[in-house]
């Protein structure tokens, strides 16, 4: 006869010191627990309740400006820095920790209206309605602290050009920026006048955006509705549409190109073959020989064909619509929600989401490829909102409104900022913010049961619902109402009509107008 | 000779072993059931996603079996007999000599003659027993270093005790009401509403307390709240058979009639009635996996239920007052008076056979058998007092801490208390099975016949009536003409109900169009076909 039976003795069970940690044993049996499901989906109901409960997005208001805030840049090379620019020509440097003026870049005669940072960090451009393109010099973080007295910045140039600019955009690597105007103007940074000029039609461009992940495409709005896109080793542009209504501004997805990033062989040969031609196109100065430019304008199609570059665009018409640059014969998902004019929007580094800001007094943040928005801001002294900015950790929004404010923003709602380590100053604080090990992984726990049981008619409940300042609400259910109306009207319409005579067109192609190659 | 270059996997860190039965069967454990049927599927996009998932859950089960033999390092206990010895014949005195002597301490009688019969409870982890005899004495005892925590007199018939949540809590069914006691014997509460109970069951997740009262009805009470959840008149007369389903916690009854109810806190009428004994239900019990209830009738039966199908496995003669499965799934029945049998599934195969048995001294009254979570005991609860048997094999070898967790501190204990107020489950969650929340309710639109159907099935009934062979008649009744006349008629009787059903259709669509009638100056409006 064999007998064993159970027997544990304390000591190997328990910590042997009190200083020790307490020992933990899993037995991961489902019989053990027993009706996990209904435990798992309480938890995630009761997640989606403290979310609502700690659903504190704003930060804090930068004060300063004495008139609007027109434009915004972020400065690739410091997390906590950012420029910003009004109405009256005012340009400063934010330092988002302590939410103070780092320095200010006097100069400007009319409204800034265009705002960007050079790669490295070290030069800021801006344009504006005094037809005058500047750089300067933006001060070291050290050099900065230093002389806290003398915090004005004197241009590094200053270009006078024939028009206004409306948007500035710099390559995100190398020593071009583009500006828009009344037409789209290529600099360089050592050049006074530009290097390049594109022009399709007579009307004026509205912004300008270079692609992050191929740096010689570029895409503007202009005020004729159009949208086009620009290849700075064509000599024209590349391809254009037409919509109803006039786009505000423009944001390339970040993430979207790496995708597709070496497909194959014969892509990688492809790209050896543009920085070849790069190379030569430098060497020319930007002549193109007939032959090369032949080369260039059927390999350079091809190239935009397989490389999936989004844009997001803000438009009067209260929508965003995301276009794949391959097929621009329609919107890839049009982004609903806003109630008026969307004016700025910002990707975040990750590529999964966009912020918007809108006319209507509200910042939305929409999914890439959500319908509708996921997060509404609102306070009730944020009037119009003219530009909005994603931080380059993606875990804080920017918006610039017409009441001379910046306001900041987290972009999760409800996300626990940690506590700080010990440290010296406020500043570093900011960057040093962590969770603790344990809190993160609760944290990832909850937001995985919390996208378990999202379907679910209670978590769905109140994941979804948000408050909104009446006007919005009202406005939002007219024009849900006039929607439906039309729905209904076209619905009748087609159903009187001979088949076939009235073409339902989806959404995505409504508003395009056509499509010029 | 020839070498062997050990290739070492660049992709792999853990190298490919070969999966052996007991692997697989514990990859089974934690797959929880099938997976998905996505071939019915339309939506591309969701096929994808839920594909990708199945095959997350697949690897995680991977995972878990594999680091079963590191996070689950003891082993649990057994009972081997070689030759012609028999595992039943083997007596609780050859067990002693065996073991080692922290076991040896489990085994004892206690003997109080003046207050029993007792009834026993454990706590969740098994560490904390308490005991109360029927005349009123209540004693909480410290199991695992051998303590009295506290004892005291009610001076009344005490019928039922429960532990609550934790050890901290408990609950006894005394001869007018329900009390709630703390550890130090302090009366906290005393719950009129449930009248003179004779059972009670504390469901932990739901943090309910149930009863069953002389009147046979059944009371579910929130203790975080103190709101009467449910308050559901039987109808089936008075019992003291009651037990949790611990898979669902669905509470069963079983009524002096031999059916046995099974019930949820929302909703006034059971959910299963079935019928499982000639006589009265005296004793029931459910195996931890909610698949298997054994049920005891006065006819002198005990039979195994599998509650998927509701059907009778087994049946084994005998009559019990009090049964329990424990973890590992053995089967403890107090049959007779003195006697304890323990049925083993000792094969694997759902096939219940005698594994041990003991008997206490001659006269004494089992009133309750009980295992002890994660440890081979057996409580016996009786006249004289109480007993403790070694049943190897009978407990859970592996805790877990974060569920019970035996050697439990003060500030382990306080934390877990608020951790499972915060994920206390609401009272709907409770059904049949469980694993229905979070999953979609299938579209219950009917399918009718398709148009093709309809005229294949005409098809061939006129077929069947062609083929149809007539009787040779005389006097002329089988004349070519009779013969293709009669033909005719069958076919048209074929066709009969096929043409009927058409025209009461048309009939249906000329009437709803004559109730909607438009006026003539809109007539030209109407939908040519209208929608149906």
């Amino acid at each position: 006869m064999k007998v064993k039976v159970i027997s544990r003795s304390t000591d190997e069970f328990t910590r042997e010191r009190s200083q020790d940690l307490q020992r933990v044993f899993r037995n991961f049996d489902p019989t053990l627990r027993t009706q996990e499901k209904a435990v798992e989906y309480v938890r995630a109901l009761n997640a989606a309740k403290l979310d609502k409960i700690f659903a504190r997005p704003f930060i804090g208001a930068m004060d300063g400006h004495i008139d609007a805030v027109s434009a915004m840049a972020k400065n690739p090379a410091n997390l906590k820095w950012l420029f910003s620019g009004s109405m009256d020509g005012d340009i400063r440097l934010w330092d988002l920790a302590t939410r103070q003026t780092v320095c200010q870049f006097p100069g400007h005669q009319g409204a800034v209206r265009g705002l960007t940072a050079s790669a490295d960090g070290r030069v800021l451009v801006s344009c504006g309605t005094d037809s005058t393109v500047r750089l300067w010099n933006v001060p070291l973080p050290s050099h900065a602290q230093d002389d806290s007295s003398d915090n004005e910045a004197k241009p590094l140039a200053t270009y006078v050009w024939k028009s206004a600019f409306w948007g500035v955009d710099h390559q995100e690597n190398g020593e071009l920026f583009a500006t828009a105007g009344a037409q789209v103007d290529i600099w360089n940074h050592n050049r006074s006048q530009p290097i390049n000029t594109f022009e399709w039609g007579k009307d004026t461009a509205i912004s300008v955006r270079f692609n992050p992940g191929e740096p010689n495409v570029l895409a503007t709005s202009g005020s004729d509705r159009s949208i086009t896109i620009y290849d700075l080793r064509l000599s024209s542009p590349a391809r254009k549409i037409i919509m109803q209504t006039k786009t505000n501004s423009i944001a390339w997805n970040p993430m979207e190109p790496m995708n597709f990033t070496a497909l194959n062989v014969q892509e990688k040969r492809k790209s050896v073959f543009y920085t070849w031609v790069g190379a030569l196109l430098f060497t020319y100065g930007l002549r193109l020989d007939f032959v090369l430019y032949n080369l260039l304008h059927v390999s350079s199609h091809a190239a935009l064909g397989c490389w999936l570059l989004t844009c997001y665009l803000a438009n009067e018409d209260c929508n965003c619509y995301s276009y794949d640059v391959r097929k621009m014969n329609e919107a890839r998902c049009v982004h609903r929600d806003h109630v008026s004019a969307v004016m700025d929007i910002d990707y975040s580094p990750t590529g999964r989401e966009f912020v918007t800001g809108s006319y209507d007094r509200t910042v939305r943040i929409f999914q890439y490829n959500g319908g509708h928005s996921r997060e509404i801001y609102h306070t009730k002294r944020m009037q119009r909102v003219f530009c909005v900015k994603f931080s380059n950790d993606g875990s804080y929004i920017i918006s610039g409104s017409d009441d001379t404010n910046l306001r900041l923003w987290k972009a999760k709602a409800s996300e626990q900022l940690g506590v700080p380590e010990a440290v010296s100053s406020i500043a570093e604080s900011f960057a040093c913010l962590q969770l603790l090990p344990r809190e993160r992984k609760n944290h990832e726990y909850l937001e995985a049961v919390k996208n378990r049981y999202k379907h679910l008619p209670e978590v769905k409940r109140i994941v979804r619902h948000r408050h909104l300042p009446k006007p919005i609400y009202k406005a939002a259910s007219l024009r849900r109402i006039m929607t439906d109306a039309q729905r209904k009207k076209d619905e009748r319409r087609r159903a009187h009509s001979a088949p076939g005579s009235i073409i339902n067109k989806p959404l995505r192609k409504r508003r395009i107008i056509k499509e010029v190659e | 000779m020839v070498v062997k270059v050990a290739r070492v996997q660049k992709t792999n860190p853990l190298p490919a072993v070969e999966q052996t039965e007991e692997e697989k069967m514990s990859v089974k454990k934690y797959l929880r059931g099938e997976a998905a049927d996505l071939g019915e599927l339309q939506d591309k996009k969701l096929k994808g996603q839920l594909a990708v998932r199945e095959e997350l859950y697949g690897k995680s089960a991977q995972a878990a079996a594999q680091a079963e033999k590191w996070l689950m390092p003891s082993e649990g206990g057994y009972l081997e007999v070689e030759g012609i010895e028999k595992t039943w014949r083997i007596k609780q005195d050859a067990i002693a000599a065996e073991v080692d002597i922290l076991s040896l301490r489990k085994q004892f009688d206690i003997v109080l003659p003046d207050f029993g019969p007792y009834t026993l409870d454990f706590s969740l982890s098994g560490r904390y027993m308490i005991a109360a005899g029927k005349k009123g004495h209540m004693a909480l005892l410290d199991m695992k270093n051998m303590d009295l925590i506290k004892e005291f007199q009610v001076r009344e018939t005490v019928r039922d005790v429960v532990f609550l949540h934790n050890q901290k809590l408990f609950a006894a069914a005394q001869k007018k009401y329900v009390y709630m006691y703390s550890d130090n014997g302090t009366e906290m509460h005393c719950l009129k509403d449930h009248g003179a109970v004779t059972k009670l069951q504390f469901l932990n997740k739901h943090f309910l307390l149930t009863s069953i009262n002389k009147l046979g009805q059944l009371h579910y009470q929130d203790i975080t709240t103190g709101e009467m959840i449910g308050n559901y008149r039987t109808g089936l007369g008075r019992t003291d058979t009651m037990e949790v389903n611990p898979y669902n916690n669905v509470i069963g009854v079983g009524h002096s009639g031999g059916t046995v109810s099974m019930w949820k806190p929302t909703s006034a009428a059971p959910l299963v009635k079935m019928l499982c004994h000639q006589g009265p239900v005296t004793a029931m019990a459910f195996h931890a996996n909610g698949h298997l209830m054994a049920t005891a009738g006065m006819e002198r039966k005990i039979k195994l239920w599998d509650l998927r199908k509701f059907e009778v496995l087994q049946t084994f003669p005998g009559t019990t007052k009090s049964m329990q499965f424990s973890q590992k799934g053995l089967l403890a029945a107090a049959t007779g008076g003195s006697f304890v049998q323990v049925f083993g599934d000792l094969s694997g195969s759902q096939e219940y056979s005698r594994y041990m048995g003991h008997s206490i001294a001659k006269g004494y009254q089992i009133r309750k058998v009980q295992f002890r979570p994660y440890e081979d005991v057996l409580a016996i609860g009786h006249s004289q007092g109480w007993s403790s048997i070694l049943i190897p094999g009978s407990g859970e070898p592996n805790f877990d801490t974060w569920v019970a967790n035996p050697f439990e501190t003060r500030k382990q204990r306080n934390e877990k208390e608020v951790r499972s107020l915060l994920d206390k489950l609401p009272p709907e969650t409770i059904m049949l099975d469980p694993s229905k929340i979070g999953s979609v309710k299938p579209a219950m639109k009917k399918k009718g016949p398709t148009k093709q159907d309809i005229e294949a099935e005409k098809e061939a009934a006129i077929e069947d009536a062609k083929k149809t062979k007539l009787k040779k008649k005389t006097k002329g009744r089988s004349k070519p003409s009779k013969v293709t006349k009669k033909k005719q008629e069958a076919i048209m009787r074929a066709k009969k109900p096929f043409l009927e059903k058409q025209e009461e259709k048309v009939k249906k669509r000329k009437r709803v169009e004559e109730e909607n009638q438009l006026p003539m100056s809109l007539q030209r409006f109407a939908r040519k076909v209208p929608a149906s």
